[in-house]
């Protein structure tokens, strides 16, 4: 509640002293658990900002997808350590200006994953979720239960590096700084160690799952291409069936395409209506990443995202002798 | 019955693989007759989802090969390239595909002998791995 408070406090003073025409946070949902995006342009509107576990939505996306709403407006967003990273990488992509945006830090404990709460309730809709800080209240007809937060969080807030924003203007409360966290690559040297016909099999099972609804790019913040690759015509890239070869070359292909990029804030995977995971990959590549070429994608504003970059002198084993 | 020739995209580029693949030509080197050539303007140019497609579509293997580091006919291409091999290749082999079906070298417009040897190479590799199934799409 307090950051809620505090944050309610920073964006109308934000409004008032006409630092920002816009501010992008989140409010209570009309389904209890997520938030909904919230757009603020008076201080009274100020009032229904909120920030607690149900706002996963990574607000960044708005200005990739959204362009003419922001085209030379001065705008204010609320971000998590995640979406902070999104928006270094936006502007590094020169999608928006620096100068234009107003980076105001929350400290962030995670994000639910809405499947993992109904698996808690048995499927049972939730009608009403409480915050408690440790402990999340969820109550619904005939229940009401105590979870801890740990057993709802999202899976990539479990493995979370960077919980604060590393770059920011304003920030909210205190700062948690970086978290080391080793279990965000266990699962990887795991499936690692497994044969490559074992990898193989586990990779199609889960992604012979996939119905290619798009949910995972739609909500990506570094996917924005004008056209994707996989809703181009001519020439067809991926068929259009559920066949297990196009949907993991989408998949793969996608991976790519964030190479560098990704900053593992989890919408895709919480997006996901197959529950695929979907992050696993992204992991293995930012790992590739920064194991060759030294990069995390959105931390430095000063830098370049690793793939439009290159060093003449780096490692090349993997060239045929 | 003769042996199994494996299928493999060769995809080269204009300014230097592409006229090695000329010289062992011209050279008369010998080499098994398991590629068929694409020519890119630039190994900058291959973008990992036409690697993807040929295996898909049933290519045994796919073999990418540019000028050497330094000689890029647009400066930069192969650099830039190298970083997109870099990241693929390891994640081809993480999700289960066989590690040598896709390969990648740097051939000059000089190196006729080289590119005869790589052929050779990759052929050999790609025959000890049998048809590729993984990744191709029965229609």
């Amino acid at each position: 509640m307090n950051t809620t408070n505090e944050l309610r406090k920073s964006i109308k003073a934000l409004i008032a002293e006409k630092k920002v025409d816009l501010f992008l946070a989140w409010e209570k949902g009309s389904l209890p658990l997520t938030a909904t995006p919230l757009f603020v342009s008076t201080e009274d509107q100020a009032d229904r900002a909120v920030f607690d576990v149900t706002c996963g939505n990574n607000l960044s996306i708005y200005f990739t997808k959204d362009r003419k709403q922001f085209a030379n407006r001065k705008v204010g967003i609320a971000v998590k350590g995640c979406d902070a990273r999104s928006v270094v990488l936006n502007i590094l992509e020169k999608q928006i200006q620096r100068e234009n945006v107003v980076i105001v830090g929350v400290p962030c404990d995670g994000v639910l994953d809405r499947k993992k709460v109904l698996a808690k309730t048995d499927g049972r809709e939730v009608l009403e979720l409480i915050d408690n800080g440790e402990t999340v209240t969820v109550k619904g007809n005939g229940f009401d239960l105590l979870l801890n937060r740990n057993e709802i969080l999202s899976s990539s807030c479990l493995a979370c590096t960077y919980p604060d924003a590393q770059e920011y203007d304003v920030f909210i409360g205190d700062a948690r700084g970086e978290v080391p966290n080793e279990s965000r690559l266990k699962e990887i040297h795991d499936f690692q160690a497994l044969s490559a016909s074992e990898r193989w099999d586990k990779t199609r099972n889960e992604y012979e799952r996939c119905i290619r609804c798009y949910a995972c790019r739609n909500v990506c913040p570094s996917c924005y291409c004008n056209v994707c690759f996989v809703d181009q015509n001519d020439p067809k890239w991926i068929g259009s069936t559920c066949d297990y070869t196009d949907t993991l070359i989408f998949h793969v292909i996608r991976n790519l395409h964030v190479a560098g990029r990704c900053v593992e804030c989890g919408a895709c995977q919480r997006a996901c209506p197959m529950d695929i995971d979907l992050l696993m990959l992204n992991r293995k590549v930012a790992m590739e990443v920064k194991d060759r070429f030294g990069d995390i994608a959105g931390l430095d504003i000063n830098g370049k995202p690793a793939m439009s970059d290159f060093r003449e002198d780096e490692k090349q084993k993997f060239i045929m002798g | 019955m003769s042996e199994w020739q494996p299928r493999i995209l060769a995809i080269l580029c204009n300014w230097c693989s592409y006229a090695g693949a000329d010289l062992a030509g011209v050279s008369r080197m010998q080499y098994p007759p398991s590629i068929r050539v694409v020519r890119i303007p630039c190994s900058g140019r291959v973008d990992p989802l036409f690697i993807m497609k040929s295996l898909q579509s049933g290519f045994d293997g796919v073999l990418v090969s540019g000028c050497h580091p330094g000689d890029c006919h647009y400066i930069s291409g192969n650099y830039v390239a190298r970083r997109k091999f870099a990241v693929l290749k390891p994640l081809l082999e993480f999700i289960g595909l066989e590690p040598n079906r896709v390969q990648f070298s740097w051939i000059s417009a000089g190196e006729g002998d080289r590119f005869a040897k790589v052929v050779t190479k990759i052929t050999e590799d790609i025959r000890e791995l049998g048809p590729a199934t993984r990744l191709v799409k029965k229609t």
